[in-house]
C-alpha cells in the first residue's frame, strides 16, 4: 500500500517522459544502440503510436466485453441454458487460436491495417471475459436472488439492477486480464501494418538496435502495469463497498 | 382473507406440503410452525407465487393467484426472507425503499417512510440510512430486512423466521413491535418460525406443520391445551404447558379489588408475569397499576384457578 503511493506517481512519470519526451532518454538508451545509430525512435511520434496503440486496444476490448457480456446472460437465462456448451466452444476456440494465426488468415479478407488486428485481440479477449461474467452470474447469493424476485422485481430489472451490479467485480476482473493481454499482444499487429508500439519494437528487431526494443518494450510493459493496477483498484473499490 | 385449498408442492415426487388446506382471516397473525424440514418455508412461498403448487390452489379476497403477473402480485405482498437477502451494493435506505420505489412513490414520501421504519427499529436514521449491509450486525440487517417488507404497507406480510438472528432481548421487543404495527394497520401476517413459544406469542391462529401436513390449525389456546397429534404436544412441551397457557391471559382477566404488597404490573401483563413475580418475591399477590394508579391485585390463588380452567 504504502509502496503503490511512491511507486505509483514516478512510475506515471516515466511513462510520460518516455513518450513526451523521448530524447530525455537518450543516455540511457544510448549503450544499447549500434555504434553510430539512431538512439531514440524519430520515425514517428511515440505519442501518435501509443494512442493509436491504446485506441486498438480499447476498441477490441470494448467489443469483446459487449459480445461476452451479451454471451453470459443469454445462456445464464433458462432459454438460453442449451447454448452453453456452444458458446464455451466459441470462446475457448477464439482462446486457442493463436493471434499471429488470425492476422495471417484476416489480412486477406481485411487488407493491411488496423482491421485484422482488431479482430485477433477481439478473439482473443473474448474468453477471460465471457468465463469470468459467466462465473460471477451463476454465482449470485442466492438469498438476494430470491428476495429480487420476492418483493416485485421483474426479469429485466432483476438484471440490471441486481444481477449486472454484483457480478460487475468478477467480470471487471476479467476484462483487465483481457486488456493487459491484448496491449501485449496488439504489438505483433505493426506486422501487418496496424499502428501500435510494436512497430518500435519491429523496427529494432529488422535493425539490430536493442536500444529501439527496449524502447518500445518499456512503453509497453508500464502502460499494461499502470492499466492493471488501475483497474485493480476499482474492483478492490467496488468489492468494498459490496462488503467482499 | 386468503383461502388455500388442497395445495401439494412435490420436489422429485417427494411432498414437501401435503394437501394444506387453510383459510387466513384479514387482520389477523398466522403463525405456522414446525421443525426444520417441515415444508413451512414453501407453503409460505407458494402464496407469492415464489414456488407454483404442483397442486392446489390460493385465493387472495377471492381471486386466485394465478390472475396476475407473479412480479405484478409479489409487490402487493410484503416478503420478509429467511436470512434478510438484502441488496449487498444498495444502501440501506435503497433497501428499505425497494417496493415502494418499484410502486414509484415520489422521492421524499420513500425518503420519509424510510426514516420511519428505521425509527422504528431503534436504529437512528442519520446513522444508518446511508449503511451497505455489510456495515450492520446480523440482527441489524434483519431488522432492516423487515423494515423493506413493511415499507409499502402492503395489506399482507409474509414473513420467513423473521427474528431468528436477533438475540432474545431484541427478538422479544421486535416480537412487540410487530404486534403493536400490525394492530395498529389491521395488516395481514403470516410468519414462520420452528419456536413455539414465538408463535404462541405472536399467532391469532397457529398452524403446525409436520412432514409437509397441516397437522392443527387453531388458537394459540386450542393448541396447548388439546393438541391434536403426539409431535404438537412435544412442540409445546409436557413441562411447559401450564406457563404457556398462563403467558397468554392478560392480568385484566382475573383481576379482583383490594391491596397487595410490592411492584406492581401493567394490566397488559401476563398470568405468566404475576407468577413469577410472587415466586420470585414470596408474595401471594401483586397488584395492578394502570396510568399510574393501582386498580386492584391478582392473587396466586386466582392464577391457580384460572390454569385449572381448561380441565
Ligand atoms: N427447491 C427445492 N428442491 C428440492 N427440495 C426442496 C426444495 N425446497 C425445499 N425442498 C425440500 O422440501 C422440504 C421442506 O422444505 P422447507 O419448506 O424449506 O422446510 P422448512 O422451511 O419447514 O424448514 C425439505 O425436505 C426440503 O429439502
Ligand atoms: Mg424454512
Amino acid at each position: 500500500m504504502r509502496i503503490g503511493v511512491i511507486l505509483r506517481p514516478l512510475l506515471v512519470a516515466i511513462l510520460l517522459a518516455m513518450v513526451l519526451r523521448p530524447d530525455w532518454f537518450r543516455p540511457v538508451f544510448e549503450p544499447f544502440a549500434p555504434a553510430g545509430g539512431p538512439v531514440i525512435y524519430e520515425r514517428a511520434s511515440l505519442l501518435s503510436l501509443s494512442l493509436s496503440h491504446l485506441g486498438i486496444v480499447a476498441l477490441a476490448s470494448l467489443a469483446a466485453t459487449i459480445v461476452a457480456v451479451t454471451l453470459a446472460i443469454l445462456v445464464t437465462r433458462p432459454a438460453g441454458a442449451a447454448f452453453r456448451p456452444l458458446s464455451r466452444t466459441i470462446t475457448n476456440m477464439g482462446q486457442t487460436f493463436p493471434p499471429v494465426a488470425v492476422l495471417a488468415l484476416t489480412v486477406p479478407a481485411l487488407g493491411f491495417g488496423t482491421g485484422p488486428t482488431l479482430v485477433a485481440l477481439f478473439l482473443y479477449g473474448l474468453l477471460p471475459i465471457f468465463e469470468n461474467a459467466f462465473t460471477a452470474l451463476t454465482t449470485l447469493p442466492p438469498a438476494t436472488m430470491d428476495a429480487a424476485r420476492g418483493i416485485g422485481l421483474n426479469r429485466w430489472q432483476r438484471l440490471i439492477r441486481v444481477e449486472l451490479p454484483l457480478a460487475l467485480p468478477v467480470t471487471l476482473t476479467g476484462i483487465r486480464l483481457s486488456i493487459v493481454i491484448a496491449l501485449g499482444t496488439a504489438t505483433i499487429g505493426s506486422t501487418v501494418a496496424a499502428r501500435t508500439l510494436g512497430e518500435v519494437i519491429i523496427a529494432g528487431l529488422l535493425t539490430n538496435n536493442t536500444a529501439f526494443v527496449l524502447q518500445g518494450g518499456l512503453i509497453v510493459g508500464l502502460f499494461a502495469v499502470l492499466i492493471y493496477d488501475a483497474l485493480v483498484q476499482l474492483e478492490g473499490y467496488l468489492a468494498r463497498r459490496m462488503g467482499g | 382473507m386468503i383461502e388455500i385449498t388442497h395445495i401439494t408442492k412435490e420436489y422429485d415426487g417427494v411432498k414437501a406440503v401435503d394437501d394444506v388446506s387453510m383459510t387466513v382471516e384479514t387482520g389477523s397473525v398466522t403463525v405456522i410452525v414446525g421443525t426444520s424440514g417441515s415444508g413451512k418455508t414453501t407453503l409460505l412461498r407458494m402464496i407469492n407465487r415464489l414456488e407454483e403448487p404442483t397442486s392446489g390452489e390460493v385465493r387472495i379476497n377471492g381471486a386466485s393467484t394465478l390472475s396476475e403477473e407473479p412480479y405484478i402480485l409479489r409487490r402487493r405482498i410484503g416478503y420478509a426472507i429467511q436470512g434478510h437477502g438484502l441488496f449487498p451494493h444498495h444502501t440501506v435506505a435503497r433497501n428499505i425503499g425497494a417496493v415502494p420505489q418499484l410502486l414509484k412513490w415520489p422521492a421524499d414520501k420513500i425518503r420519509s417512510r424510510v426514516d420511519e421504519l428505521l425509527d422504528l427499529f431503534s436504529m437512528e436514521p442519520d446513522q444508518f440510512r446511508d449503511r451497505y449491509p455489510a456495515e450492520l450486525s446480523g440482527g441489524q440487517q434483519q431488522r432492516v430486512g423487515v423494515a423493506r417488507a413493511l415499507a409499502s404497507r402492503p395489506d399482507l406480510l409474509l414473513m420467513d423466521e423473521p427474528f431468528g438472528a436477533l438475540d432474545p432481548i431484541i427478538r422479544t421487543r421486535a416480537q412487540d413491535d410487530l404486534r403493536r404495527i400490525q394492530q395498529r394497520l389491521g395488516s395481514t401476517i403470516m410468519l414462520v418460525t420452528h419456536d413455539m413459544e414465538e408463535a404462541i406469542r405472536l399467532g391469532d391462529r397457529v398452524a403446525v406443520m409436520d412432514a409437509g401436513k397441516l397437522v392443527q390449525y387453531g388458537t394459540p389456546a386450542e393448541v396447548i391445551t388439546t393438541p391434536a397429534t403426539r409431535f404438537v404436544a412435544d412442540m409445546v412441551g409436557e413441562m411447559e404447558r401450564p406457563l404457556r397457557l398462563l403467558s397468554l391471559i392478560p392480568l385484566s382477566d382475573v383481576m379482583e379489588s383490594g391491596e397487595a404488597d410490592g411492584a406492581p404490573l401493567g394490566p397488559e401483563a401476563s398470568l405468566r408475569d404475576a407468577l413469577s413475580a410472587c415466586l420470585w418475591t414470596g408474595r401471594s399477590a401483586v397488584p395492578v397499576e394502570e396510568d399510574g394508579h393501582i386498580t386492584g391485585r391478582v392473587t396466586l390463588q386466582a392464577i391457580r384457578s384460572r390454569a385449572e380452567l381448561h380441565k
